[in-house]
């Protein structure tokens, strides 16, 4: 083959050309063939005929080439592409373990950011996103009465304004057409509080009362035995008892054989007729927090009397809708109230989704939590970007130098995401490695009341979510420094020495307003965090009614007879107690405030109310020496004492908010009110008392002796200097010795309860707050590292300025002013952006405006320092530059 | 049949050119012509069935064109041998000895095979 002359070189000089070539070639066949006929001495004429005879179709070899041709072509780049790929992300393994350093922060911080989302993810898709863990969950509804009482009443009447008697449970149930099935519980969970005795040491469980087709209508199936049957319902059935998985493994050792046997419960035997599954968690789904251990079957005709005592949960039809279902509800209560003039009120219900009632109002807490690591996710991205940008910077000689000898940008830009891939990757392991302790760690916190939480777990729509994230972020931070390589001008690149050229300023720029970005995305989130966290406060702040310190509750079991019985009874156990050393007052309630509550219909005698007038208030029943033992204050008149006896007039005391409700214009104390068709005389006024949350006011509120009216339950308080787990055995050596049937307890702190309360506001709390710092630590990282890398650009010009006289302390000022300058413009961008953010988050806030002063002035603050020390630690390296070496350097 | 003009056996096609690569790059005519010569016009290699031959054999990596100017100075696409196809070419000759070989045995076979087994 001869040698080739240069223009023939250039013949594809615009890249290959397929159809040029099969022509080319098979075209110089036919002329080789035409030049050797003619030197046999044909004429040029019939030599190109002969030729073109000879080589037959030429058309179709022309088309079966192109064919060919276009087909290896495909093949080639294919194979080019993933050769060049792999290549890339071995160069990019390379070049990051040139720069470990770099590698692991990147790594590390992406990581971070990626653990938050991830594991936020799960939460919001446990809780929010994922149906409830029953089959067609979709078709179970809640019903809540009190339609017709105003939000604020219908909050304050507690669990009695909004549950259902026995009889307008029944008769919804029988004359509805949208449900299947409706079914209900007992949320008043005192009412199944039981002492198991027989076996060892009697304790304490938590039941529920559940009606008949309670698991059938939920769809759920007894790991062991059966159901309840119809007869165990019954009023002098025989008794029947369910347990929860839990409770079979931790008391019973999992023994199979335990079905069938009778166990006593409160001194009635029970047979335990069934074991449920493990993925049945009743408290997760109706009482956050609560762990219920036994199932009894509600016999409805033995609670008929008691008052509204069903939560009532309704499985629909299919297709038919949840609004279809309260359009029938609208109607057939208020014909039901006609049709029963005994009713004590009109049980007009809201009908949500069971889902919406469980996980409804966490729905925007949820909502800003996942924005929260959204934003952190954004500043992680920035923050990354940035860093990869000054690597960039480093290379642009690299990247120029490989352009200039023939990379395209498409492969500079690909080998840019391989390394962002490759560091993402890392990143993204880490990240999941993180979220995955931090779900389990979540699911094992008991002791925060949200619902749900047991079941958090990693699962693969979060490794999905995780997966997409990844790569959206990898995009992004490989692509933003890439377009800037890529779109570089060579020769100038080349040229630039890297300092103080045009090139290196619009580098800086870009840089600059990055970290201005993530300043303000900092800010935005700090706002936020503070905000709730200053709410936080408050709600911790507020005044409880009672003292929590340094009093302490237990769980208490005794003889309760009727009134009198229980006065004699209660009166030696506190004698004995207060005898206790250490022991400053003590006092017993049946229910403890932030727990459950009840409420009773209470009337000012003598005083004619409109139909409808909501007449309730919540009531406790307790001894003489619980509001001392409480902390409550009395503001008027007396505590209860041991001669308010059965025989002796009927005394009540009330809360302020009840002495306003029901004696508007007068003293409310020596006043009769009517409670239960008696007459009870009000000795007392007491502040109130926050009872159903911290961050609700109180509702009118009535205090009875336990010798006048029927206690659920028993707590017993006392007040102590002592620790709480120092008296614990002489208080139960006492309780043990009036009744041996005394379940094993401790006394705990009274603090619990409140913490238990604001336990779901101060997950939030942590939770946003940590994403804030990690936030405002991103940030510093952010400013740190564009002003660290522009004073080693400037290394040569602070030389010269030092050299010409300029001292330390100025040029520090002036990196430090730099800093500053960028921080600031970042904190107006984020403070505007959080004054639009945190309207949205008003609803969360507790007694706090979203545009408060204190907060913003604080976060705008933070950030300034945290912009000042990051700054100042490039401008100290920037002061002790020597310029002697500076200027040799170049 | 004064002149044998065979048809080529399937599957010899990419043989011959092949063995035609071995002494050098060629371009497509100088293949025809080559064959022709070497078989004394006995094999006839037709323009229709050459280039999509040699495409292919391009397209599995066992020849290699580049662009080059033939002997009255024209523009022409050379072919020739990759490494790759210098082994195939080899491991191809053999198994075609051997099966030539084989046929051979058996067509020339004199004797009936009954006496051979008895």
């Amino acid at each position: 083959m001869p040698d080739v002359p240069l223009w023939r070189r250039y013949a594809r000089l615009f890249g290959p050309d397929l159809k040029a070539d099969v022509n080319d070639e098979l075209r110089f066949h036919l002329e080789a063939k035409v030049d050797d006929l003619v030197a046999q001495g044909w004429s040029p004429k019939a030599a190109q005929e002969e030729a073109e005879r000879q080589f037959g179709d030429f058309k179709s070899v022309q088309e079966a080439g192109e064919k060919l041709g276009r087909e290896r072509q495909r093949k080639m780049q294919r194979k080019d592409y993933w050769g060049e790929c792999w290549q890339d992300i071995r160069y990019g393994f390379r070049t990051l373990k040139r720069d470990p350093s770099f590698a692991i922060i990147t790594a590390l911080i992406l990581g971070l950011g990626i653990a938050a989302n991830t594991s936020v993810f799960s939460v919001v898709n446990t809780v929010l996103l994922r149906p409830l863990p029953f089959p067609d969950a979709q078709q179970l509804t809640w019903f809540k009465a009190g339609r017709a009482l105003e939000p604020g009443k219908r909050e304050a009447a507690g669990l009695s304004g909004v549950t259902y008697t026995v009889a307008a449970f029944e008769e919804f149930q029988r004359h509805n057409r949208s449900f299947q099935s409706i079914t209900g519980y007992n949320p008043f969970f005192g009412n199944s509080e039981y002492t198991l005795t027989g076996r060892g040491e009697p304790e304490a469980v938590d039941g529920v009362m559940v009606a008949e087709n309670f698991f059938q209508v939920l769809g759920v199936r007894p790991a062991l035995g059966r159901l309840f049957l119809p007869a165990e319902c019954k009023k002098g059935g025989k008794q029947a008892v369910l347990l929860s998985d839990a409770f079979w493994r931790h008391r019973y050792g999992g023994d199979p054989a335990i079905v069938g046997q009778t166990i006593t419960l409160s001194k009635h035997s029970l047979t335990v007729v069934g074991v449920l599954p493990p993925t049945f968690d009743f408290g997760s789904v109706f009482s956050p927090g609560l762990n219920i251990d036994l199932y009894v079957p509600a016999v409805m005709d033995e609670i008929r009397n008691w008052g509204s005592t069903l939560a009532v949960v309704g499985r629909l039809k299919p297709g038919v809708s949840v609004a279809q279902a309260q359009v029938e509800a609208d109607i057939l209560f208020p014909q039901l109230r006609a049709a029963h003039k005994e009713w004590f009120m009109d049980y007009s219900s809201t009908i949500t989704g069971l889902k919406e009632f469980v996980s409804g109002k966490l729905r925007r807490s949820l909502i800003v939590l996942w924005s929260a690591v959204g934003l952190i996710m954004l500043i992680v991205c920035v923050n990354l970007s940035n860093l990869l940008l000054a690597r960039a910077a480093a290379r642009s000689k690299e990247f120029a130098m490989r352009r200039a000898l023939g990379a395209s940008r498409a492969r500079l830009l690909r080998q840019l995401l391989a390394e962002g891939m490759v560091l993402t990757a890392a990143g993204a392991a880490l990240g999941v490695c993180l979220a995955f302790v931090l779900a389990m760690y979540v699911a094992h916190q008991g002791s925060i009341a949200l619902p749900l939480l047991s079941s958090v777990r990693v699962d693969g729509a979060a490794l999905g979510w995780t997966l997409l994230l990844t790569v959206t972020v990898s995009m992004l931070f490989g692509l933003v420094p890439g377009l800037r390589i890529a779109t570089g001008n060579i020769q100038d690149t080349l040229k630039d020495s890297g300092q103080g050229m045009s090139a290196g300023r619009q580098h800086e720029r870009l840089r600059g307003g990055m970290v201005i970005s993530e300043v303000a995305l900092a800010c935005v989130l700090l706002a936020g965090a503070g905000l709730l966290l200053r709410s936080f406060l408050r709600v911790l702040d507020v005044d409880l009614g009672f003292q929590p310190a340094r009093a302490a509750t237990m769980k208490i079991d005794y003889d309760a007879g009727d009134g009198a019985r229980r006065g004699v009874v209660l009166q030696e156990m506190l004698r004995q107690i207060s005898l206790i050393p250490g022991i400053e007052s003590a006092g017993v309630t049946d229910m403890l405030p932030l727990g459950r509550n009840r409420s009773w219909g209470f009337k000012a005698k003598g005083r004619a109310y409109a139909k409808g007038e909501d007449l309730s208030a919540l009531v406790r029943i307790v001894t003489p020496g619980y509001l001392s033992a409480m902390g409550m204050r009395l503001q008027d008149g007396r505590d209860f004492s041991w001669q308010d006896g059965p025989k002796n007039q009927p005394v009540v005391i009330i809360n302020r908010a009840a002495a306003r409700r029901f004696w508007p214009a007068e003293r409310a104390l020596g006043r009769m009110a009517i409670i239960n068709q008696t007459d009870f005389r009000v000795i007392g006024v007491i502040s109130d008392v926050r009872e159903n949350s911290l961050e609700v006011s109180a509702a009118p509120e009535m205090y009875l002796a336990v010798t006048h009216a029927d206690p659920e339950g028993a707590e017993l308080v006392v007040r102590s200097k002592l620790p709480p787990a120092a008296l614990s055995a002489s208080v139960m050596e006492v309780l043990r010795a009036l009744n041996p049937a005394q379940p094993a307890a401790e006394l705990r702190p009274l603090r619990q309860i409140v913490d238990r309360a604001v336990s779901p506001r101060r997950f939030f709390v942590m939770l946003v707050a940590s994403f804030a710092v990690l936030g405002l630590v991103l940030a510093a990282v952010g400013i740190y590292g564009v002003i660290s890398y522009s004073v080693t650009r400037q290394k040569h010009e602070i030389g010269i300025r030092m050299a010409l006289g300029a001292t330390g302390a100025r040029v520090q000022f002036d990196v430090v002013a730099k800093a500053l300058r960028l921080a600031l413009i970042g904190i107006a961008l984020g403070t505007a952006g959080s004054l639009a953010a945190t309207k949205w988050i008003a609803s969360l806030l507790f007694n706090m405006e979203p545009t408060d002063p204190v907060t913003f002035s604080g976060i705008i603050g933070l950030l300034a320092v945290a912009a000042f020390v990051a700054g100042y630690i490039p401008a100290r390296r920037a002061s002790r530059i020597d310029p002697i070496t500076a200027l040799r350097a170049n | 049949m004064e002149k044998a003009q065979l048809d080529l056996v399937r599957g010899t096609l990419d043989l011959v050119i092949l063995k035609a690569l071995v002494w050098g790059p060629l371009h497509g005519y100088a293949i025809t012509n080559l064959i022709r010569r070497r078989t004394d016009d006995a094999l006839l290699v037709e323009e229709g069935t050459l280039y999509p031959a040699l495409w292919r054999l391009e397209g599995k990596g066992l020849v290699k064109a580049e662009w080059g100017l033939s002997e009255n100075n024209r523009k022409a696409k050379f072919y020739q041998l990759t490494a790759e196809g210098r082994r195939h070419l080899r491991r191809e000759i053999k198994t075609w000895e051997a099966y030539t070989a084989a046929l051979g045995k058996m067509l020339d076979a004199t004797q009936s095979p009954m006496a051979e087994e008895s």
